[in-house]
């Protein structure tokens, strides 16, 4: 466990973005560059809230969709797709 | 077998634990639920016990956890509250599984979000919340070299803005819409007592050069697929400042989705509760933000009076009562001094958006004369968030009201509306 804390890889749309298990999903995206999925009229966009509320943070996560970012925490060999 | 508890809590925030701590000290069955993926509500979000010390309220949370874990009170993470089936049972989901749980007596402690106004370009990436902008940073977010505007209303702009500041951010500025000589002697008072929202920021102010400008407010945001530059104004004259990130929110509301689920009485836009904590119905008890937006000595205190009063210890419940009359007037008051200047009705354009999910304007919802009516016409809250963003603005912008809440009251698989009375057998749920 102790290489975990010290930071460990996931993707995100194939890119990878070192993290620990105290980042947040949302977080790694941001830090990845990658865009957050686009709204229903194709424009761009990023997290709002912060805390379950926007929704506007959801991407697909180790192949289930629409998960909230915000909510979940990263783990080792965690790919990310954003939506 | 379904699971059942004498006491069960919904949102493990600093009111939550304190509820649920003190019903399982008194010797109740007690579950406390939360949908994030650890316990700590938002003032307590990312808190963990090996560095809470370097955090300022810190020492309160290693209290409460502390006392929380030597009680047998079962804590279920990850798990959101959708809907009442029958009086007695909530059903809950998580990952697509459904869960019903019983309770005798019901403590509602979920808090609080921002409220979000639409403005030209709030709708750019970059453009966040205050709160939001905080947790997204209490989630690992590196804010180092990026220069942030804070802007909108509320104790909640300095904290975020010293917090933010002192994780590597350069602040270009703190816009706060309400006027100064509303805040002068509150914030004195405000900065005086330890333990209010504001607790965080005063270590850090002292060391935060930005402005804090009170009585101004962004009009509008702007960029090339992210935000690049925001525009001020003090009402008079209007300036640009260029930024990373915009992080603007207009203080709290109560996220009173599930005490309207259960009928609860809303007056004024907080949960209707007597002194013991207890709602218009039967066994229903909110606490902390849902009864007036304190922060975290009123959510602890209300959080204490409702496990008290839900194990049968009344008249322990009731010494704490002059106390709680203290914070709910704080409360008060920090709504009068922090309240939205009328001329933010204007800042939307007729094709700003104002349902994000959905993507209605401005425009759109001109000339509806209620949310139910908007909703029906135009889609305006129908989306993902379910009118949890536009709902507030719209209250404000329109003055609709929002109606009842319907379940599920969070999006959630259409398997587990109808969760089978058994969905709380654990064996079933391993299968």
């Amino acid at each position: 466990m102790r290489g975990m804390s010290e930071g460990f890889f996931i993707t995100v749309n194939g890119k990878p973005v070192r993290v620990t298990t105290t980042t947040s999903v949302v977080a790694a995206v941001m830090m990845s560059g990658e865009p957050f999925g686009t709204s229903v009229h194709d424009e761009a966009r990023g997290p709002l809230c912060g805390m379950g509320i926007c929704m506007e943070c959801r991407a697909t996560v180790n192949g289930v969709q629409h998960r909230q970012c915000c909510r979940l925490f990263c783990e080792p060999e965690m790919e990310v797709v954003t939506e | 077998m379904r699971a059942a508890f004498d006491v069960v809590l919904v949102g493990a925030g600093p009111g939550g634990i304190a509820a649920a701590t003190v019903a399982a000290e008194a010797g109740r069955h007690v579950c406390l639920i939360d949908n994030n993926a650890a316990p700590g509500g938002q003032i307590w979000r990312g808190f963990r016990t090996e560095t809470a010390r370097e955090h300022p309220h810190g020492s309160r949370f290693l209290e409460w956890t502390a006392r929380l874990k030597r009680t047998k009170c079962e804590v279920w993470v990850g798990w959101q509250a959708i809907d009442r089936p029958a009086p007695g049972l909530l059903r809950l989901e998580r990952d697509g599984q459904g869960r019903d749980i019983g309770f005798d007596r019901l403590i509602v402690a979920t808090g609080a979000r921002e409220r979000f106004l639409p403005f030209p370009g709030w709708t750019l990436p970059g453009v966040m919340g205050a709160g939001g902008l905080q947790a997204l940073v209490k989630g690992g977010l590196d804010p180092r070299g990026k220069r942030v505007v804070v802007a909108g209303s509320g104790p909640l702009l300095l904290a975020v803005a010293a917090a933010i500041d002192s994780a590597g951010a350069t602040i270009e500025g703190i816009y706060e819409q309400a006027l100064l000589p509303r805040l002068a002697g509150f914030a004195v008072a405000l900065l005086g007592h330890p333990g209010k929202l504001v607790e965080g920021a005063r270590y850090r102010l002292k060391t935060l050069s930005a402005p804090y400008r009170t009585g101004s407010w962004v009009v509008r945001a702007e960029g090339k697929g992210l935000v690049e530059q925001v525009t001020v104004t003090d009402g008079r004259r209007q300036w640009a400042v260029a930024c990373d990130w915009l992080a603007c929110g207009f203080h709290l509301v109560p996220n009173l989705e599930l005490p309207r689920l259960l009928g609860c009485r809303i007056t004024g836009g907080y949960v209707q509760v007597d002194e013991r904590q207890q709602t218009s119905v039967e066994g229903v008890a909110c606490v902390g933000e849902l009864s007036g937006i304190g922060g975290l000595d009123k959510a602890l205190l209300e959080g204490k009076i409702a496990g008290l009063a839900s194990a049968g210890r009344e008249a322990e419940a009731r010494d704490l009562a002059p106390q709680r009359q203290r914070l709910q007037q704080f409360a008060r008051r920090l709504d009068r001094a922090f309240a939205l200047r009328p001329a933010l009705r204007r800042l939307a354009a007729p094709e700003t958006l104002v349902c994000r999910c959905e993507g209605v304007t401005h425009g759109a919802l001109e000339g509806y004369a209620s949310w139910r009516e908007a909703k029906l016409h135009t889609r305006c809250g129908m989306g993902p968030c379910q009118g949890r963003v536009c709902g507030s603005a719209t209250d404000f912008l329109f003055g609709w009201e929002a109606a009842g809440a319907r379940p599920p009251i969070y999006p959630a698989p259409v398997s587990t509306l109808s969760a089978e009375a058994d969905a709380g057998d654990p064996a079933h749920h391993r299968r």
